[in-house]
């Protein structure tokens, strides 16, 4: 006792939400009919690490929850049972299940939740209707994760109560025991800890001095344990070994006169037994009471609401800025115990030192605030699951960016803009597969959730390869609703633009899906008030893009300095594909158009930095410098540059706060020296280099990527 | 006292497993996952590893057996952490190597008392 | 050209405590500067601090008058150069060369820009009545941010709509600025 396990608590409920998102995307990726048993075991990992946390840790409605999951789990891991979709379906509710009881330990507040006592009824009822036997006689009893104990150590229960005077036991380990770690020797010692041990060891096995083998057991032994305790705890000791020995135990016969010898030991072994071993003795109950005497405190711990997982890399940052601002701060301290005039240039160093380090002190800790954004995309895996069965939609959903990172407060705030826009790219967007196949469209359509930086933006899209914006239709509802007039000569953007007006929706029948009444004028709203876009862009037939910028109050970039003539610029880390030195050989010269280095099999187009960006370059031809081949809107370019420099990570700034969109530049960091360098875009490096599509598709004659 | 090897994928595991141990006066080193542990276990010499059974990258059977498979980890006590009551798991566990086996859920007390039986 | 009947003094220096003024007219204060020979002024509540010319990252294909970008305590403000702005010939900056660090209303939001002056003169109070329209009021856009004319100790100040100057596109041509004033 005396180790309170509330502590652990709060690990457990976060390892546990993130256990049950793994379950649920392991089961959303799962195709009933070509079962992948790393998945498998993948969802059966998570399931049983939450059974085990919640048993030990006491929640034992989880854990009942669980077990039963885990069980059929086990069985369709090991091949006994086959998993269907209708399974799959049954173990995406139990996660849910399994997530509100969870939630609810961890507010402080348990109750019965109907759903999870259904939930285990259905499971217990596929499991002793199934193919397995053995499983299911035991699982259905509620206590079966606690009565686990008292199986392994209390099967002898019967026979414990009536308490013999002794035990002799003959113990004839395996030759292998030392390799198992199990030494006879520390077996006897606990022996000897119930009470007075005689040993008397058969060394008739042991094989003529030169044949030994160092680390065999050859070894018998016949032991007498005068104490009055029951079998099992002889058992236990032997617990490990009794698979692999040639054990007797046997009581010592009904000469009592052992007995009254030492009647001290007796008492203190037994009080030793019930303190310290883990028999049948009821161990899971006593855990049970500690946690409900715990709930007050929970209550205290329950203002944290949210928290934060903070990558140890981005703490230890935070450390080493400490340790340098402790540094300074010592410096400062002792320049001010004895200040002539003559130290004024160190006075002014050290604040300018001082102020350097708050800065990047105050960067690295907004950096903790910025998350994935995968943290928001994960859950429409489930959305759009859930979603198209509903609507007899088939859909494909792919998410790409979910690296890129944006601040906690923003993401928080974006979800349900998102999750409305992909409700109603599923709902309006993608078609029914008849009508799909009719188009001459795959049957299963695909929405495509992507996350990149831009100019000091966070962009995120939401794709279809839907039917497109209905162009007309959107104008003539329009007008009906007096938004436009007939005579208003309006661009498709124009005309796209106008399912963001107040009151618009074109649904033909109001659905569940894209809700009732709130239009994409509230998703525009609750946009505009992170201070960012949405925009559409749509061809009619072939699918419609959803684009949101939001601004970032801070952006994390792995960024690669390069250097032209005396400028640095960055390069989005990412974006490089490899960095070429000597390149003579490869060079092809366009007359009049872009030069193209040859790798491998394919041209790629070259972008002088200097040349675009009117700046002196130090090396005057072109092979004294360095190609960077980075990829960047489908496409691969190389940038001539002068030199690469260090690799880190900067703090994205917007240009455009206080200046302008650059074209080319995505954006501006400080450097550790306190300059401001700027952060290169691919994209719009290679629209202001005019390198044109159709240049690189000559080059692939094959590619017809420029369609 | 004992520099003992804690290996299980749960972070609240781990930790109950080391506080448990540390406040008993051991030196604990932790790991998540069979490789790490196996690297943790090269690079200094452990007196008894607990190890989960389940775990990704490479699961606690396997890591026993690779342990066994190191002359200096030959006769150290290796115990099983594992749910599974049911006897194939233990002979499974037994025959990659191990010593014996802890069933979850247990207590700091239960976890002591095993300790204490194969460290004396 | 000249609509009021001027008071016995045009100008006050903020320092003074001239209570009368102040309290029978709406009075304004200004930053004033030199560049070349003309004395600006801009709005004295836009201004944010004042500090030394110190090298700019600069920004590929700006007009030239934007000297670069700056690191001010972590935000990324861009430098334009007046004197280079309105056309005069530019010359070395030097230890005495000052940036107004100004904030600017753009659309919505307040935009922080620096802009590089010969050096900073002094602040002053110009009574409402004091200031005279700029002498231009044809449609010529290049004085649509020219506030009016004031003077202080007997010199011109071309008192700056820096909310105005600041927004007009890149290409305004606005070499003629300071030959319209002085005209």
């Amino acid at each position: 006792m005396g180790i309170d396990l509330s502590q652990f608590h709060q690990v457990f409920f976060e390892e546990s939400y993130e256990g049950l998102d793994v379950m649920e995307s392991a089961l959303l990726n799962l195709q009933p009919d070509t079962v992948d048993s790393e998945t498998i075991n993948e969802i059966f990992r998570a399931a049983h690490s939450i059974k085990g946390g919640s048993g030990t840790f006491g929640f034992i409605d989880v854990a009942d929850f669980t077990h039963v999951i885990e069980t059929l789990l086990d069985e369709i891991r090991s091949g006994t049972r086959k998993i269907t979709s209708e399974t799959v379906d049954l173990f995406l509710q139990s996660v849910d299940c399994i997530r509100k009881l969870i939630q609810q330990h961890d507010a402080g507040e348990p109750c019965v939740i109907p759903e999870a006592v259904e939930l285990k009824k259905v499971f217990e009822g596929i499991l002793s209707g199934g193919d397995s036997e053995n499983e299911s006689v035991s699982s259905p009893e509620p206590a079966s994760t606690i009565t686990e104990i008292d199986d392994q150590t209390g099967d002898g229960s019967q026979a414990d109560s009536p308490l013999t005077h002794g035990w002799k036991i003959y113990f004839k380990p395996e030759l292998d025991i030392l390799k198992t770690g199990n030494d006879p020797l520390r077996m006897f010692r606990e022996l000897a800890s119930l009470g007075a041990l005689s040993i008397t060891a058969d060394i008739s096995q042991v094989p003529p001095i030169g044949s030994i083998d160092p680390e065999a057991c050859y070894m018998a032994w016949e032991l007498e344990l005068d104490a009055d305790v029951s079998k099992s705890a002889v058992d236990e000791v032997f617990e490990w070994v009794v698979d692999e020995s040639e054990l007797r135990i046997e009581p010592l016969g009904s000469d009592d006169a052992v007995s009254d010898v030492k009647p001290e030991v007796l008492v203190e072994t037994a009080i030793e037994e019930i303190t310290l071993a883990p028999t049948a003795s009821t161990p899971e109950v006593v855990v049970q009471p500690e946690e409900m005497t715990s709930k007050p405190k929970k209550d205290a711990s329950k203002v944290e609401v949210s928290s934060i997982r903070v990558g140890i890399d981005k703490v230890d940052d935070l450390i080493n800025m400490v340790g340098e601002l402790v540094i300074t701060q010592s410096m400062l301290g002792e320049l001010g115990l004895d200040f002539t005039m003559d130290s004024l240039p160190r006075l002014l160093e050290g604040i300018e030192q001082l102020s350097q380090n708050t800065r990047e002190l105050q960067e690295s800790v907004m950096r903790i605030r910025m998350l994935p954004i995968s943290f928001t995309f994960s859950r429409f895996p489930r959305l759009v699951h859930d979603l198209s069965r509903t609507m007899n939609k088939k859909i494909e959903l792919k998410l790409t960016g979910e690296q890129t990172e944006l601040d906690k407060t923003v993401m928080e705030k974006i979800g349900d803009p998102l999750v409305h826009l992909v409700r109603n790219s599923l709902d309006h967007g993608i078609e029914m597969p008849e009508d799909r196949v009719k188009a001459g469209k795959p049957e299963t359509g695909t929405i495509t959730l992507n996350a990149f930086h831009q100019s000091g933006n966070i962009v995120i899209q939401i794709i279809d390869d839907g039917a497109g914006l209905n162009k007309p239709r959107i104008l003539q509802k329009a007008i009906e609703k007096e938004l436009v007039s007939e005579n208003d000569n309006l661009s498709d953007d124009q005309i796209h633009d106008l399912i963001f007006k107040p009151g618009f929706s074109t649904a033909d029948q109001v659905s569940d899906i894209s809700g009732r009444g709130v239009g994409m004028d509230v998703v525009r709203r609750n946009i505009n008030e992170l201070n960012g876009s949405v925009e559409v862009e749509s061809t009619e037939g072939q699918g419609s893009v959803f684009t949101i910028r939001l601004p970032l109050t801070l952006a994390i970039l792995d960024g690669q300095l390069i250097r032209v003539g005396d400028k640095v610029y960055i390069l989005p880390l990412i974006s490089i594909v490899e960095s070429i030195q000597s390149f003579q050989g490869m060079l092809h010269r366009v007359v009049g158009g872009c030069d193209l280095l040859r790798l491998r099999d394919e041209y790629v187009p070259i972008i002088k930095l200097s040349s675009i960006f009117n700046i002196k370059s130090t090396t005057q031809e072109m092979e004294d410098g360095l190609l960077v081949v980075v990829e960047g809107d489908n496409m691969k370019v190389a940038i001539l540059i002068d030199d690469l420099e260090a690799q880190q990570q900067v703090v994205i700034k917007s240009l455009e706060e206080n200046y302008k969109r650059v074209d080319g530049v995505s954006g501006a960091t400080i450097l550790g020296n306190g300059t401001v360098s700027l952060i290169l875009d691919i994209p719009g490096l290679i629209k202001l280099a005019g390198v044109q599509r159709y240049e690189y598709k000559m080059a692939n004659n094959d590619d017809d990527r420029a369609a | 006292m004992a520099r003992i090897l804690a290996v299980d994928d749960s972070a609240s595991m781990r930790q109950m497993v080391s506080f448990t141990l540390k406040g008993a006066g051991h030196d604990v080193i932790e790991a998540s996952d069979g490789k790490e542990a196996l690297g943790k276990a090269k690079g200094t010499q452990v007196d008894l590893v607990l190890s989960d059974v389940n775990m990704p990258v490479m699961d606690g059977l396997t890591l026993v057996k690779e342990l066994r498979a190191l002359p200096n980890y030959k006769f150290i006590p290796i115990l099983m952490l594992t749910t599974e009551s049911t006897g194939d798991k233990k002979m499974e566990g037994k025959q990659a190597g191990a010593t014996g086996w802890l069933v979850k859920p247990f207590n700091p007390d239960q976890l002591l008392a095993t300790i204490k039986k194969v460290l004396g | 050209m000249v609509n009021n009947e001027t008071e016995s003094s045009s100008i006050t220096r903020i320092n003074d405590d001239t209570e009368d003024s102040v309290a029978h007219e709406p009075s304004e204060q200004y930053l004033t500067f030199y560049i070349e020979d003309e004395i600006y002024g801009v709005d004295i509540l836009s201004v944010q601090e004042i500090r030394g010319w110190e090298p700019a990252t600069e920004i590929p294909n700006a007009p030239e008058y934007i000297k670069g970008v700056i690191n001010l305590r972590g935000t990324v403000v861009p430098i334009t150069d007046l004197r280079c702005r309105f056309g005069i010939k530019q010359f070395e900056y030097s230890g005495v060369t000052v940036v107004i660090i100004v904030k600017v209303q753009s659309g919505k939001s307040d935009k922080t820009m620096g802009v590089v002056v010969d050096a900073v003169s002094d602040v002053s109070n110009f009574n409402k009545s004091e200031i005279h329209p700029a002498p231009e009021l044809s449609e010529n856009k290049n004085t649509a941010f020219v506030k009016g004319l004031g003077s202080t100790e007997n010199k011109m100040v071309i008192l700056l709509d820096i909310n105005k100057l600041m927004n007009t596109s890149d290409d305004t041509d606005l070499s003629r600025v300071s030959q319209v004033v002085s005209a």
